[in-house]
């Protein structure tokens, strides 16, 4: 029990609570048996809804350092597991060379080249050497080709590295990782089997409320209630896209530096560029704003 | 216990959830975590071992619900963790029991008025406990449920409904709404508040189907109701078969899907961009590094964009098929270098242009429905018709560059087929392909003359859902 880092359901949420993100039942309870089970968790969902900021949330909730690393289309193993210092073996064999008496071992040589000195590690190597509590963040999995994917398999579901010339190095403790995905490819069916799988939709209604009164300072509770009302009521329009809860919140801010109080139809449409990026988003909404109440 | 999880699971396998064996063992060991009492916490938990495809929760839920609903702190449950599942289903059916004689109860001490108003309370101030207990006591008084009936929940859900009459609970909650506000309410104002209540009576009915499902569960068995609400995934539903709810999801799922497609062959043609080693290109640069090729140069590859023109039959039956297949196309316009598009029922009609500067694909295929001008004689298939005509108009559109898709399940009432067009479009096209929704077991029978057409194309798929629709547009780009 003692190597649990949670209680159970309620305080991981409570938790998260303390360092201002506002979970609902189904992330707590992945996170909670994400640690119980020591397995990683693939979180899905559409973009600005609180997936990477989760990963930091955690770290900051457990007192884990947070070890990051941003996926992208051309990713490889050099930057994401280690890479072998190649200058500075270069000039470990120049100065053996130049000192050369007749006496070096270059069997020794070898091994000293890759050898822990000359070893460059990358996020995922670094999470699983790490003596301090880690949270591992594999940011936008989605990005790198399915191929790519191979490198994460070991670690996600054995937590080591294979170093063909050090053997293999075991972590020295179960970091909690998360991979994060927007969504725009299929992941592989391997990479999803070894992952709890947790999809993190928009906020209801009441959730978004509370996050906006959390995160943006000053904000009365009534205008953050309207807030959410009329995030809501616009995500129920078909659109090409809804506006997400960063969007909510640097739309909660602009309210407030502008000093309203509380929004009638004209503020909320002149302000909608903030909340939607497509004109004709924008141009639906504010139709659907200004309509007379069904 | 352990019962109870493998009989789950083999009904979400059943309900076509791709449940790995590592996943199914994940899941054993997920329970021993998360006590079952706390069943939100369980279902989640469950979930994230289960379900890897968010389309897939809907129905992960429904089985969910089934197997575990009569489990819950309000139905305390026996401590048997060996439960089988005989024992199971009496212990069940004497909480059937309990549940009728309190709720039943309840129901009677209660007349129609009391409910009513206790109801409009709960909703006013939005008590979540309130509501449930309400849709409970609704359930007992209107649904008239009893054991043994061979009826359906919508049959129940109907009766409930239609007792509660919610409709008019929503013009009393709003004028009462408007009566107490300090300032006549804004018309924003009203949408919200409006909004807020329709969410609390949406809550309410999901709280009334609960309890119906529960009561029927108990009544006549977990396999039993597991089975008869089983239903196909979003991406396997049947296109010609859609229920309205059912369009509404595929129409949802189409949305992932485009972007997903999008991506892929984004993807595709950008590997394929290195063209082949351009050696003339190659030996001259060599000559500035004293002939050592240093600087290896390749060829530009060509544009491989192609050229659709879909061609779509948008009669009846099929015309829920054509417009998915349009609405795809058109969410992916930006891979091809230019769509044009028909449709026809005995006359025929180019569209393409109400798809042109419309950024809201949703709305073009409304369109297409409305304004299309495709009846020629009597609004029944003509096949032969359209297709001549379509080649007395437009034959000169085809190039070595498109790819003509004919959409439809080549049902032609008995006209003359003319399927010498298919032939002259396959001569001057790269490719003719023939999309049928129609289940292949059904082809040739009646009067479909899909194989006669099919002899002329480059391909001829069954397209019954979105899996194959997906799967087909991923080969043509
Ligand atoms: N549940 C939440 N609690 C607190 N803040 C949140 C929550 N969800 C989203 N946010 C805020 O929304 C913004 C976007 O979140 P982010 O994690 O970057 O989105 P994603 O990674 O899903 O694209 C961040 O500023 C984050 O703080
Ligand atoms: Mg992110």
């Amino acid at each position: 029990m003692a190597d649990h880092r949670f209680g159970d359901v309620a305080s991981v949420r409570d938790e998260l609570k303390e360092v201002e993100y506002l979970a609902d039942e189904g992330i707590a309870s992945v996170v909670f048996l994400a640690d119980r089970l020591q397995k990683p968790i693939l979180v899905e969902g559409p973009a600005g809804t609180g997936k990477t900021q989760l990963a930091k949330s955690v770290a900051e909730m457990t007192g884990s350092r947070l070890i990051r690393l941003q996926c992208y289309e051309g990713l490889d193993e050099a930057k994401a597991l280690y890479e072998w210092n190649y200058k500075k073996q270069l000039l470990r064999i120049q100065a053996e060379k130049a000192s050369d008496d007749g006496s070096t071992d270059w069997d020794q040589l070898h091994d000293d080249l890759f050898s822990d000195e000359f070893l460059m590690t990358r996020p995922l190597l670094e999470a699983i050497r790490a003596e301090d509590p880690v949270v591992l963040l594999i940011d936008e999995i989605d990005r790198v080709e399915v191929e790519t994917e191979a490198l994460l398999l070991e670690i996600l579901s054995d937590y080591q590295v294979s170093i063909p010339e050090l053997g293999t190095m075991e972590a020295r403790q179960i970091p909690l990782v998360f991979l994060t995905s927007n969504n725009t490819r299929e992941l592989s069916e391997a990479l999803k089997r070894r992952c709890l799988f947790l999809h993190i939709d928009y906020p209801q209604m009441d959730r978004e409320k509370e996050i906006v009164l959390t995160k943006v300072p000053g904000i009365s509770e009534n205008l953050a209630d309207q807030v959410a009302r009329i995030v809501r009521s616009i995500r129920q329009i078909e659109l090409k896209k809804a506006p997400s809860v960063s969007e909510t919140l640097d739309w909660a801010r602009t309210l407030v530096l502008l000093g309203i109080e509380s929004i009638d139809a004209d503020q909320a449409r002149e302000t909608l560029h903030i909340l939607l990026k497509y004109q004709t988003d924008i141009e639906k909404a504010a139709k659907e704003l200004a309509v007379e109440a069904r | 216990m352990l019962d109870l999880m493998s009989g789950f699971i083999v009904e979400l396998r059943n309900a076509g959830l791709p449940v790995s064996l590592t996943e199914n063992l994940d899941a054993m060991e997920a329970v021993k975590h998360i006590p079952i009492e706390d069943r939100s916490a369980f279902k989640y938990a469950l979930g994230a071992t289960l379900v890897k495809n968010a389309s897939h929760w809907r129905a992960f839920e429904t089985v969910f619900e089934v197997y575990f609903s009569m489990r819950g702190p309000q139905y305390r449950l026996p401590d048997d963790d060996q439960l089988s599942e005989d024992e199971l289903e009496r212990w069940m059916q004497q909480q059937m029991e309990g549940m009728r004689d309190r709720s039943g109860g309840a129901g009677d001490d209660m007349s129609p008025e009391e409910l009513a108003e206790m109801l409009y309370r709960a909703l006013m101030r939005g008590d979540e406990a309130m509501t449930r207990a309400m849709a409970r006591a609704a359930v007992g008084k209107y649904a008239g449920m009893e054991p043994g009936r061979p009826v359906g929940g919508t049959y129940y859900l109907y009766r409930t409904l239609r007792n509660l009459d919610l409709d008019s609970l929503l013009e009393k909650l709003m004028d009462e709404t408007e009566a107490q506000a300090p300032a006549p309410l804004t018309d924003l104002e009203r949408r919200l508040e409006r909004e807020e209540f329709e969410s609390r009576i949406d809550h309410l009915k999901q709280e009334i189907e609960a309890e119906i499902r529960r009561r029927l569960v108990a009544d006549r068995g977990v396999e039993a109701m597991a089975k008869t609400l089983r239903k196909p995934l979003p991406e396997d539903v049947d296109f010609m078969h859609a229920s309205r709810e059912e369009m509404v999801a595929i129409r949802k799922a189409i949305q992932p899907l485009t972007r997903k497609l999008a991506a892929r062959l984004a993807r595709k043609r950008r590997n394929k961009r290195r063209g082949p080693l351009d050696f003339r290109s190659t030996v001259r640069a060599s000559l500035s590094y004293g002939g050592v090729p240093a600087d290896p140069r390749f060829r530009y590859p060509r544009p491989h964009k192609p050229e659709l023109i879909v061609v779509a039959d948008i009669s009846g039956s099929v015309a829920a098929f054509a417009r998915f297949t349009l609405h795809l196309v058109y969410a992916l316009q930006g891979q091809f270098s230019k769509v044009r598009s028909f449709v026809f029922i005995d006359g025929i009609d180019e569209v393409t242009h109400m798809f042109r500067g419309q950024e809201d694909i949703t709305k073009a295929v409304h369109r297409v429905n409305t304004e299309a001008d495709v009846v020629w004689v009597d609004g029944h298939s003509d096949y032969g018709h359209a297709f001549e005509v379509f080649w007395d108009n437009w034959s000169r559109e085809i190039n070595p560059k498109s790819t003509v898709i004919f959409l439809g399940d080549a049902r032609n009432n008995y006209h003359s087929t003319n399927s010498w067009v298919l032939k002259e479009a396959a001569k001057k096209a790269r490719h003719v392909f023939w999309l049928n929704p129609e289940p292949r077991s059904y082809w040739d029978t009646g009067d479909s003359v899909i194989s006669e057409y099919g002899t002329y194309c480059d391909g001829v798929f069954e397209c019954r859902n979105l899996r194959q629709l997906e799967s087909f547009v991923d080969h043509l780009a």
